[in-house]
C-alpha cells in the first residue's frame, strides 16, 4: 500500500498496464519527456521509450484518429485529450467512428480504446480549461464514460478501461487530481465500469454525485445532522441505477450534484429514472444542484459556478422539510 | 543579402498509356504482365456492370442511395494490384474495383447500401476497412493502422484513398502530418474526380496541383494520369518501396473523373456541362484499356461479348445473394453496441415495443394505465 494522489494512483496504473501488456501506447502533446502537463504521464517516456509514450504533433483529431487505427490494428491505445475544452476538434472522430465502429461492422472491427482527459473546474485554469461535458459523451451509443472521485478509484477504473473492448472517455477532475492522498494498493485490481460506490451509508435522504463534486458532498453531509448516504457513480455511462433505486427507495429523498448545466446536465437522466423506478416511494421531488446553463465562467467567478458544500445543504434542508 | 532561394521543387506527372493509344514503352516496361492486363480489364468491366445494375437497382425502390464508381476504375485497381494482398486499404466509397481485386465478396457493397451494417463485417483476411462515410476521417485510420504494423515490426503498410474534397477536411491534412513527422508507412491516394458533389476542385485547392499539398509535410508527391492503369501502378510501385522501405508516406494525385452522379440521390446535370462529360468519356479507363489490348492482338469483339455476359451474370448472382439475405430480427439493433449489453440496454430490447421503454416490466406503466382503463 501507498499513500497516493490521483495523479500518483493513474501514473501507477499506466506503469503496471503498460508494463503487463506491450499493445498499451500512449499518445498525446507532451505526455513524452514533459509527462504531461498534469505530469500524469511522468517518467513512462524514459521507462517506455518513445515508441510507446508518443509525443504527437498537436492535433485533437488526429490523435484521436491515429489512435482508432491502432486500436483496430490490434494495439490498446490508451490517448490523453490534455484539457476536456480541446475534446472538441476530436469529437468527430469518437463519435463518427470510434463510438460506432463496433456497431457498423457488426464487430469485425473495434475500437478499445482510452481517451483519458482532465475534466472540470475549480483550478483557476484559463477559459475551455474547467468544462464538465460528460453528458455529451453519455449520449453517445458506443462510449463508455468513466470519471473517478478517488486515487484507489481512479486506479482500478482506469485499469478495467485499458482492459476494455470498447472505447472508454475516462475524465479525471482535475480539481482533485491532488487535493488528497488515499491508500492505493502497489497490487493491480480492478474496480468495474458501472458499479457505483456507496461513500456513506445513510437512511434519510440521498446524494447522488461523481468527480470532483463528491468532495463538496462530502463536505455538506459532515454538517448536516440528517442520515445521508452518498453515492459517487463512477461511471456515468452505463450508470449503475439500481445502487441508486436501492438507495432512493430506502430514504425516499434524494439530491443530485454535479459541474455541468443544469439543463440536459446527467442528473436530468437520474432524475428521470428515478421517478420511474421509485415514484410511489418518493417524499419530495429529486433535487438537482448542478452548473448554471451559462458558459463556465472565468476563474474569478468560477466557485460562484461551482456546486459549494452550501448549496449542497441548502438543496439537503429544502427537501427534508418539503 | 541577396534574395536566395528557401525551396525549390517540381512535381512529376506520370502518364504512360494515354487516350489516344500512345504507350510509353520506357516507363511501361515489365509493368503489368500481360496475362495480369486481361484480368484487369475483366475487373473493371465487372464493376462497370455492378455501377449499371445498381443505378436500376436504386431506381426500382431494391436499393438505397447508391454511389456510382464509373470512371474511376483504374485508380484503385491499379493500386490494389500493386499492393500485398496483407497491405491495409482504407477506402470511402468510390474503391469497388479495388475492394473486388482484394476478394471482398459483391454482395457485401451491395449489402451496406441495401441498408445492412452485415455489408461492412469484412473479414480481417481481406485488410479492407469498411467504407468510410464521413469525407477525410479515414486516412487517421489508415494512418494508425500502419503506425500498428510498424510498432510490432511488421512489413505491413497502409494504403488510403479519398477525393480531392476531402483534402479540404482537416484530418487530411492532420494525417499527412502525423504520418510524415512519425515515419509511419502510409501511401496517401487522392483520387482527384474534379467534383465534391457539386462543386468543382478549384474551390478546394486554388494551386496548380492537389498533389502539392503534400510538400508542405515533407512527403514526395506525385501526379499521375488515374485513367491509365499503368500510371497508377507506376507509380505504386514507388510509393510502396518508400512507405515499405523507409516507412516514408507519399502522396498520389491521381487526375481522375466522376462520370456519373455524385450518388443515385444526385443529378449532375445541374451543375456540369455536357462538352466537359464526353470529354471525360473519351478518356474512359475501360474503353483505353481495351483498345490498348485489341491493338496488341489480345482482345476481341467476341470476347468482349463473353465478358459482358460474365459482368452480366457475376452482379445478377451477387444481386440476388444480397437480395436473399434475411432481414436480422430487431433484437440485432441491440447486440453490437458494446461487446457485453449493459444491463439498461438489454432492458430497452426487452421493453422497445411496450410504451415503457427500458424500465422493469414488473414497473411498466402501461399495464397498470390499460388496467385502470
Amino acid at each position: 500500500m501507498a499513500n497516493l494522489t490521483l495523479v500518483q494512483a493513474i501514473n501507477l496504473a499506466l506503469v503496471q498496464e503498460m508494463e503487463k501488456d506491450e499493445r498499451v501506447m500512449i499518445l498525446g502533446e507532451d505526455v513524452g519527456l514533459n509527462g504531461g502537463v498534469f505530469r500524469v504521464t511522468e517518467g513512462l517516456f524514459n521507462r517506455f521509450g518513445g515508441d510507446r509514450v508518443i509525443d504527437t504533433p498537436l492535433a485533437e483529431s488526429g490523435i484521436i484518429g491515429t489512435s482508432i487505427g491502432l486500436a483496430m490494428s490490434g494495439q490498446r491505445p490508451v490517448p490523453e485529450i490534455q484539457f476536456e475544452g480541446f475534446l472538441g476538434p476530436a469529437y468527430d472522430q469518437i463519435c463518427s467512428h470510434a463510438a460506432r465502429m463496433r456497431t457498423r461492422t457488426r464487430s469485425a472491427f473495434t475500437v478499445p480504446m482510452t481517451i483519458r482527459v482532465p475534466v472540470g473546474g475549480g483550478i483557476h485554469a484559463p477559459e475551455l480549461h474547467s468544462d464538465s461535458p460528460e453528458a455529451i459523451y453519455a449520449h453517445q451509443p458506443g462510449l463508455k464514460v468513466v470519471m473517478p472521485a478517488s486515487p484507489y478509484d481512479a486506479k482500478g477504473l482506469l485499469i478495467s478501461a485499458i482492459r476494455d473492448p470498447d472505447p472508454v472517455i475516462f475524465f479525471e477532475p482535475k480539481r482533485i487530481y491532488r487535493a488528497f492522498r488515499e491508500e492505493v494498493p502497489e497490487d493491480e485490481y480492478t474496480v468495474p465500469i458501472g458499479k457505483a460506490r456507496t461513500v456513506c451509508e445513510g437512511e434519510e435522504l440521498t446524494i447522488v454525485s461523481w468527480g470532483a463534486s463528491v468532495v463538496q458532498c462530502m463536505q455538506a453531509i459532515e454538517r448536516s445532522n440528517d442520515s445521508i448516504e452518498l453515492i459517487d457513480l463512477r461511471t456515468i455511462y452505463p450508470i449503475d441505477m439500481d445502487a441508486i433505486e436501492a438507495s432512493v427507495k430506502k430514504t425516499g429523498r434524494c439530491v443530485i450534484v454535479h459541474e455541468a448545466p443544469r439543463t440536459s446536465g446527467f442528473g436530468a437522466e437520474i432524475a428521470t429514472q428515478i421517478m420511474e423506478r421509485c415514484f410511489l416511494h418518493l417524499e419530495a421531488p429529486v433535487q438537482r444542484v448542478a452548473g448554471f446553463d451559462t458558459i463556465m465562467p472565468y476563474y474569478k467567478l468560477e466557485t460562484e459556478y461551482l456546486p459549494d458544500a452550501d448549496r449542497i445543504e441548502k438543496a439537503i434542508n429544502e427537501i427534508r422539510a418539503y | 543579402m541577396p534574395i536566395t532561394k528557401a525551396l525549390e521543387t517540381h512535381i512529376d506527372h506520370i502518364s504512360i498509356l494515354d487516350e489516344h493509344g500512345s504507350f510509353d514503352e520506357k516507363l511501361g516496361k515489365d509493368l503489368i504482365p500481360d496475362e495480369d492486363l486481361l484480368k484487369l480489364y475483366q475487373h473493371m468491366v465487372v464493376c462497370r456492370k455492378l455501377d449499371e445494375i445498381a443505378f436500376k437497382l436504386q431506381r426500382s425502390g431494391r436499393m438505397g442511395t447508391f454511389p456510382q464508381n464509373m470512371g474511376q476504375e483504374a485508380t484503385s485497381l491499379g493500386a490494389a494490384y500493386m499492393l500485398e494482398d496483407t497491405d491495409w486499404m482504407v477506402t470511402c466509397y468510390r474503391e469497388n474495383c479495388g475492394l473486388f481485386w482484394r476478394g471482398l465478396p459483391m454482395e457485401k457493397i451491395l449489402q451496406h447500401w441495401m441498408g445492412d451494417e452485415r455489408g461492412n463485417q469484412i473479414d480481417r483476411k481481406h485488410y479492407c476497412t469498411p467504407i468510410a462515410v464521413p469525407i477525410g476521417t479515414q486516412m487517421l485510420h489508415a494512418t494508425g493502422l500502419a503506425w500498428g504494423a510498424k510498432y510490432r515490426g511488421e512489413s505491413q503498410i497502409a494504403c488510403t484513398f479519398f477525393g480531392d474534397g476531402a483534402t479540404s477536411e482537416g484530418d487530411f491534412h492532420e494525417a499527412m502530418n502525423f504520418a510524415a513527422n512519425l515515419d509511419i508507412p502510409v501511401i496517401f491516394f487522392c483520387q482527384n474526380n474534379q467534383w465534391a458533389i457539386s462543386v468543382p476542385t478549384s474551390i478546394q485547392c486554388s494551386a496548380p496541383t492537389v498533389a502539392q499539398r503534400g510538400m508542405a509535410y515533407g512527403v514526395e508527391c506525385l501526379q499521375c494520369d488515374g485513367n491509365d492503369i499503368f500510371a497508377v501502378a507506376w507509380c505504386m510501385k514507388k510509393a510502396i518501396e518508400s512507405a515499405r522501405d523507409h516507412n516514408r508516406p507519399i502522396f498520389i494525385e491521381a487526375v481522375t473523373y466522376r462520370l456519373g452522379d455524385h450518388t443515385t440521390a444526385d443529378d449532375a446535370r445541374r451543375y456540369r456541362d455536357d462538352e466537359e462529360v464526353a470529354l471525360w468519356q473519351s478518356r474512359d479507363p475501360l474503353k483505353r484499356m481495351r483498345a490498348f489490348l485489341e491493338a496488341k492482338g489480345m482482345w476481341n469483339d467476341a470476347q468482349q461479348t463473353e465478358l459482358d455476359e460474365h459482368a452480366e451474370a457475376t452482379v445478377t448472382a451477387a444481386v440476388e445473394r444480397a437480395e436473399g439475405i434475411e432481414t436480422p430480427s430487431r433484437d440485432d439493433i441491440f447486440n453490437w453496441t458494446f461487446a457485453d449489453i449493459p444491463e439498461q440496454i438489454a432492458k430497452q430490447r426487452d421493453t422497445m415495443r411496450t410504451t415503457s421503454l427500458g424500465q422493469d416490466p414488473s414497473q411498466i406503466a402501461s399495464e397498470q394505465a390499460t388496467t385502470k382503463a
